[in-house]
């Protein structure tokens, strides 16, 4: 029997679909999990990016280290975090800000940088403030590259909110690590539609958003990055 | 450190596989991307949709894949391998596309007044001018490849992931930390090394790192006389 056939005849069971343990609280949660780790991530990397862009210094540096820090674990994040911490409650989500602000951070920071500095005399010349230069100016152009950003970082949460299932956090992932202890195939496989399902709800969502706040000018450079 | 040095075989071992289990796909991931980029850089429309069917798959939670697979290759080094190749497909192909469009235009015109082939041409010419850009992605895709293996260990093949999963059941904070370490520094390794290679690969690049391509071309001797032939 195929993954399909497991996932589909898992997915169709009435007793799925309620409960604490049933499907739309487990979507819920690992839905509030990816809400709270991106708002915190971008809490903090919008507003650094912006501004290392903006002044466009320290980018190397911070650019370096985003490359290197591609390179760590989330699973291990993950354990470390959660064994580290005695079991805390929160401990999820140190790995998931951890791993959603580089991509956030660096994408606004090149988005800003990048910005054609003749705009930006065009907009002072027109007696803008250097505010109204930053925040009707440049982030509206950088906006393609920073929804790139919180697309990235996005996805990478919803994969590793997966993952955090691991050390007893719920969520789809949770279907997965279940089954995979009790040898229940048929969990495993409809746990891994859902997240799949969910990945590409998101992916798409990013795309109609893009479409919908990016100005109409920029459209085009959107596509290419 | 007595830990490690009494168990360095294992890690050694794992190491080991780790690397396997990572690199080969980004082999995969090239091997795949070279003819699918010179398809859509030929064939322009071809370029978007596969694009966008290989960023939709790079969405596709690693986990969810490795327990999919179990369904049709079970527990072994392949149901790794294959998601892993299919997310390096998705970083290199994009990079084998861009390296393929930096080639200049008078580049490529000269080459075809040189009477090169279509063939000749591209290994020649273009394909060493892409090298860089191609190389940028293969150290992209090696190095998430490199940490993404650990997820494996979920599904009890993980490379040095195993130390994650073994350190959590044990409470064992050294043993995780480890697998950190060695990941990251198999992933700098794997990173120099590559930087190593597109050096060698094009010495020209040294000389004048930062100036446009075109003007590499007269360090090397590119322009016939110098000076501006009459179109």
């Amino acid at each position: 029997m195929s993954f399909f056939n497991f996932a589909w005849q898992w997915l169709i069971a009435v007793g799925h679909w309620s409960g604490p343990e049933g499907v739309p609280s487990r979507l819920l949660e690992h839905v509030e999990y990816t809400a709270l780790a991106m708002v915190i991530s971008a809490a903090v990397g919008l507003p650094a990016g912006v501004i290392i862009g903006h002044f466009g210094r320290g980018g190397f540096a911070v650019v370096s280290l985003a490359n290197i820090w591609r390179s760590l674990p989330t699973l291990g994040l993950l354990i470390l975090a959660f064994v580290l911490s005695s079991g805390a409650s929160w401990a999820w989500l140190i790995p998931l800000v951890a791993l959603a602000v580089p991509p956030i951070l660096v994408n606004a920071y090149e988005g800003v940088l990048g910005v054609d500095p003749d705009l930006k005399d065009a907009a002072t010349g027109m007696g803008m403030t250097p505010l109204q230069v930053l925040f009707k100016v440049e982030i509206p152009v950088a906006l393609p590259l920073i929804l790139l950003g919180l697309r990235t970082a996005t996805i990478q949460v919803v994969s590793t909110a997966t993952i955090a299932a691991y050390i007893s956090l719920g969520g789809l992932g949770r279907y997965i690590i279940d089954g995979l202890a009790t040898n229940n195939y048929g969990e495993v496989a409809g746990g891994a539609a859902l997240v799949v399902l969910l990945a590409l709800v998101v992916q798409f969502a990013f795309s109609g958003l893009t479409r919908l706040i990016v100005p109409a000018g920029l459209r085009n450079q959107a596509r290419q990055s | 450190m007595s830990w490690a040095s009494q168990n360095a075989s294992m890690l050694a071992h794992l190491t080991g596989q780790n690397a396997y289990l990572a690199l080969l796909p980004v082999l995969f991931g090239l091997v795949i991307s070279l003819p699918l980029g010179i398809a859509c850089v030929r064939f322009g429309w071809l370029y978007p949709p596969v694009l966008g069917l290989t960023s939709v798959l790079y969405a596709l939670p690693a986990l969810a894949l490795f327990v999919a697979l179990i369904a049709y290759t079970g527990l072994t080094d392949t149901t790794v391998i294959i998601p892993l190749s299919v997310y390096a497909v998705s970083v290199i192909f994009p990079s084998v596309v861009d390296g393929l469009r930096s080639v200049p235009e008078p580049v490529r015109q000269a080459a075809v007044a040189m009477g090169f082939g279509a063939w000749r041409r591209l290994v020649t010419v273009e394909l060493p001018i892409a090298t860089p850009v191609v190389i940028a992605g293969l150290r992209i895709a090696s190095v998430s490849s490199i940490s993404l293996v650990s997820v494996g260990s979920l599904i009890g093949i993980g490379g040095l992931g195993y130390l994650f999963t073994d350190g959590e059941a044990r409470s064992f904070t050294t043993e995780i930390v480890w697998g950190v370490v060695l990941i990251v520094a198999l992933a700098l390794v794997t990173d120099s090394v590559l930087v190593l290679v597109r050096r060698l690969l094009t010495p020209w690049q040294r000389e004048v790192a930062s100036t446009h391509p075109v003007r590499r071309l007269s360090v090397l001797g590119g322009r016939p006389g110098g000076g501006d032939v009459p179109a």
